[in-house]
């Protein structure tokens, strides 16, 4: 009870001092950091068409945080993942574009998310195996593998899906707007993402938490060697924790085209992958506390779109700072093992 | 260079590793350290190479107070060591090897320098091989070269002659002699009596960390050897053996061979018998861990074939448990608790009716575990550990495969642990153990068989060896006559 508690306190410590550190670089390069903190914390939360955005980033950051927390339980640091939500997005751009005009949109939104969650899951299986049997490190082969779905993308926007005449950055012809998943009133926010978000979560946090089989996850994960001492299938459980990050990261793209750019962008994932990986990383495979970080997060991402315009700061200020809490965080909890061992 | 060493004293928490050591080591000799596993011999070796700084004590090298303390500061003083196994860059050429280390005179030079070091020490590897493509003898002959022309006048040997083919070890003595001719002084550490009589001037005996008696000029017996590495060996108060002879067989090994790095073990054929405990004798590193993770089906045979209760064995088996030494790597999940590791082994620890909470309590209580239910069994006691991995074991297991199984147990406690697997064995289970500690294995096995060097000696019934030959056994002596 007592270590638990000094343990809050020491991550709290460990914000304050990344907030000083943000505050400082803040003050030096002349701007008013009190302010620019209001903004951030606050500013995402002002209006309901802020909000509504704040969500929109909220939801597939939680999918892939969700994902993250399984491979991160395995023991598996699944830096492929923003190449799984890429895979997905396109995937589900695939499964679309046979978009006839009359046919019924739902079959094409599920269609898409399945298709989406298996790419996903198969590029994520591709890093399992290429760990298992060449002894490649799952970061590399998941680095490595990112770069090349985000190759096939930039080669299927510019080249074979490219609209017609102009080849663009910004993507491929829009879907018909019928495939756009409905959004709430005034805002841009396809409401049925978030919802799956919270589905995924409640369903995750039960079978990690209460199945036998989340159990072996986990014991993997601590201790691959004494799983398998103890007849745990530890590699079959490592390539199952793989494939559902992979297929969350895949839905988390598909979700992306369907609700958000409505065309296949080379960028899909667009850094909230790697911002995932930030929230894993904070909760350390504890998934009860992926929406607290992931919410905190998202506030700051969507709240710092807003510096450029009042404070003439540039928003990049947001990543820096969520760098700055991971960094403390984690230097804290290494300093505290330090300590006890 | 003739070094000596004043009141040296090393601990590493509560053990005395090096405890006033006081010795000398004239230039010009070769000098044996000898001792059994954790007498505090490569603790001494590191205090000179200056691995490790000592709490206190002093090192005088030619009459000069040195201060070591980091491997660099030793090379500088001219003590130089070759480790057990190979430190090496293995893709890297000799040259290159020899040349990263210290500040060289030209390529062409250190070339010439190189071959005229092998000419003299009857080494045979060219400068411009690959580290790789050696043998691991060549290696050591390597790792040689380069501290001598790195300028060393004290060459410590860990081990030298594991897992080298025997014309190598012939090729290091002459070259050892040839070293020590120039007025250079060898340390060689080592468990091979044999060896110290054929090579060494003086030995040195360390136990428990302390020197036994003074450094001994050679030709000494082989039986004072062995006195002075086990202790003067007692009439031992003899255990009734429960089994010399047996019926059925457990696990049948036939023409199986092994290797693990350097050492290569076989072909071997044994009929290991059904409810008996077979302890594995020898000093650590002979071969006994793969030959317990080939019987736990962990390791697959090179060649040959093993059959468990006449079929045939196979990786996985789920009436074959291994308990290895190191409990919270390999044995237990250290911040799972005894419930958790419950839930994990439902399918072969819970039948029916029973909760994991109430099978935990029910253990805890069977096996005098302290600790509750939900506790993370990295915060148990050593001794505790190793009874909840006892019982985790299933009822239906009939071979149980342990390492150390009671290392760093107090008496109480490890009598405990035998207990539990006694009675194992009274239902039928064969326990097939290592220790280091020669009295465990004396006080428990039904059958002993000896390790030497990646040898194996037949099924000894423990009423056919008494302390005495047992210890002699491990140090080689004798080894020729239980060979199978």
């Amino acid at each position: 009870m007592i270590v638990s508690i000094r343990n809050h306190m020491a991550t709290l410590i460990a914000f304050i001092v990344a907030l000083l550190i943000a505050g400082i670089l803040l003050l030096t390069s002349g701007s008013d950091a009190l302010q620019a903190f209001a903004i951030l914390f606050w500013g995402a939360l002002t209006t309901p068409g802020r909000i509504a955005d704040m969500v929109m980033l909220m939801s597939p950051l939680l999918l892939c945080a969700i994902g993250l927390s399984i491979s991160f339980a395995a023991g598996q640091y699944n830096l492929g993942i923003e190449g799984q939500m890429t895979v997905g997005g396109i995937a589900a751009m695939g499964v679309l574009r046979f978009y006839v005009q009359g046919d019924a949109p739902y079959v094409y939104w599920l269609l898409a998310l399945v298709m989406g969650m298996i790419a996903g899951m198969l590029w994520a299986l591709l890093v399992a195996s290429l760990k298992r049997y060449t002894h490649v490190s799952e970061i590399f082969a998941g680095l490595g593998l990112n770069f090349v779905a985000l190759g096939a993308a930039l080669y299927l926007v510019f080249g074979p899906w490219k609209r017609p005449g102009v080849a663009s950055m910004s993507g491929t012809e829009p879907l018909a707007e019928i495939l756009w998943l409905p959004t709430l009133p005034a805002t841009r926010l396809a409401w049925i993402t978030p919802l799956i978000a919270c589905v995924v979560l409640v369903i995750i946090w039960r079978i990690l938490r209460h199945s036998q089989w989340g159990l072996q996850v986990r014991a993997c994960g601590l201790s691959p060697q004494a799983s398998m001492r103890m007849g745990i299938p530890a590699t079959l459980r490592t390539f199952q924790a793989m494939a559902m990050c992979g297929a969350l990261a895949g839905l988390a793209g598909a979700l992306q085209i369907l609700g958000v750019y409505h065309a296949l962008v080379p960028n899909v994932a667009s850094g909230i992958g790697l911002m995932g990986l930030l929230v894993a990383l904070l909760v350390r495979a504890d998934i009860r506390f992926v929406p607290v970080v992931a919410f905190f997060f998202a506030v700051i991402t969507s709240g710092s779109i807003q510096l450029p315009l009042s404070l003439s700061i540039d928003s990049s200020i947001s990543g820096v700072l969520q760098g700055l809490i991971v960094l403390a965080i984690l230097v804290s909890r290494a300093v505290r093992k330090e300590g006890q061992s | 260079m003739h070094v000596s060493i004043r009141n040296l004293h090393k601990s590493f928490g509560a053990v005395h590793a090096n405890n006033d050591i006081c010795v000398e080591f004239a230039a010009g000799q070769i000098h044996g350290i000898l001792g059994e596993n954790g007498a505090g011999k490569s603790t001494l070796m590191k205090l000179l190479s200056g691995v490790y700084r000592p709490d206190s004590g002093t090192i005088l090298i030619n009459d000069v107070l040195v201060q070591l303390g980091t491997p660099r500061r030793a090379i500088e003083a001219g003590i130089g060591m070759v480790a057990q196994d190979p430190v090496d860059v293995p893709v890297f050429s000799v040259i290159d090897n020899i040349a990263c280390g210290i500040h060289m005179p030209a390529t062409h030079q250190l070339q010439s320098i190189i071959v005229e070091w092998c000419d003299r020490l009857g080494f045979q590897f060219s400068p411009e091989t690959s580290i790789r493509s050696l043998t691991v003898g060549q290696r050591q002959q390597v790792e040689i070269v380069r501290l001598l022309i790195a300028g060393s006048d004290v060459l410590i040997l860990d081990e030298p002659t594991t897992g080298i083919t025997a014309n190598q070890i012939q090729a290091l003595f002459s070259a050892l002699r040839t070293i020590v001719a120039t007025g250079k002084t060898v340390l060689f550490v080592t468990h091979k009596l044999d060896e110290v009589a054929a090579l060494c001037d003086t030995v040195t005996v360390l136990r428990a960390g302390m020197m036994v008696g003074v450094q001994r000029a050679m030709p000494m017996s082989q039986a004072e050897m062995i006195e002075a590495m086990f202790g003067t060996l007692s009439p031992h108060a003899h255990v009734p053996v429960v089994r010399e002879s047996y019926t059925a067989a457990r696990w049948i090994l036939n023409d199986v061979s092994f290797h693990e790095h350097m050492l290569h073990v076989g072909p071997i054929n044994y009929a290991i018998p059904q409810g008996a405990i077979i302890g594995l004798a020898g000093l650590e590193g002979s071969g006994q861990r793969p030959f317990m993770q080939l019987l736990s089906g962990l390791r697959k045979p090179t060649q040959g074939v093993i059959h468990y209760d006449d079929a045939p064995f196979a990786y996985d088996h789920p009436d074959v448990v291994w308990l290895p030494a190191d409990r919270l790597t390999e044995g237990i999940i250290g911040d799972m608790s005894l419930v958790e590791h419950i839930r994990l082994l439902r399918d072969v620890l819970l039948g029916g009716e029973v909760s994991p909470q109430q099978k935990a309590k029910q253990l805890i209580s069977d096996y005098a575990i302290k600790a509750t239910p939900d506790m993370p069994l990295r915060q148990l006691s050593g001794g505790n550990q190793q009874r909840a991995m006892l019982a985790l074991i299933p009822d239906h297991v009939t071979g149980i495969v342990l390492e150390h199984p009671t290392r760093g147990l107090d008496a109480v406690s490890a009598r405990a642990i035998w207990q539990r697997l006694q009675e194992r064995r009274s239902r039928g289970a064969t326990v097939v153990f290592f220790s280091a500690d020669l009295d465990e294995i004396l006080q428990y096995a039904d059958f002993v068989i000896v390790f030497f060097a990646g040898a194996l000696s037949r099924i000894i019934p423990r009423a056919q060896v008494s302390e005495a030959q047992l210890a002699a056994l491990i140090g080689g002596v004798g080894f020729d006559e239980v060979h199978p």
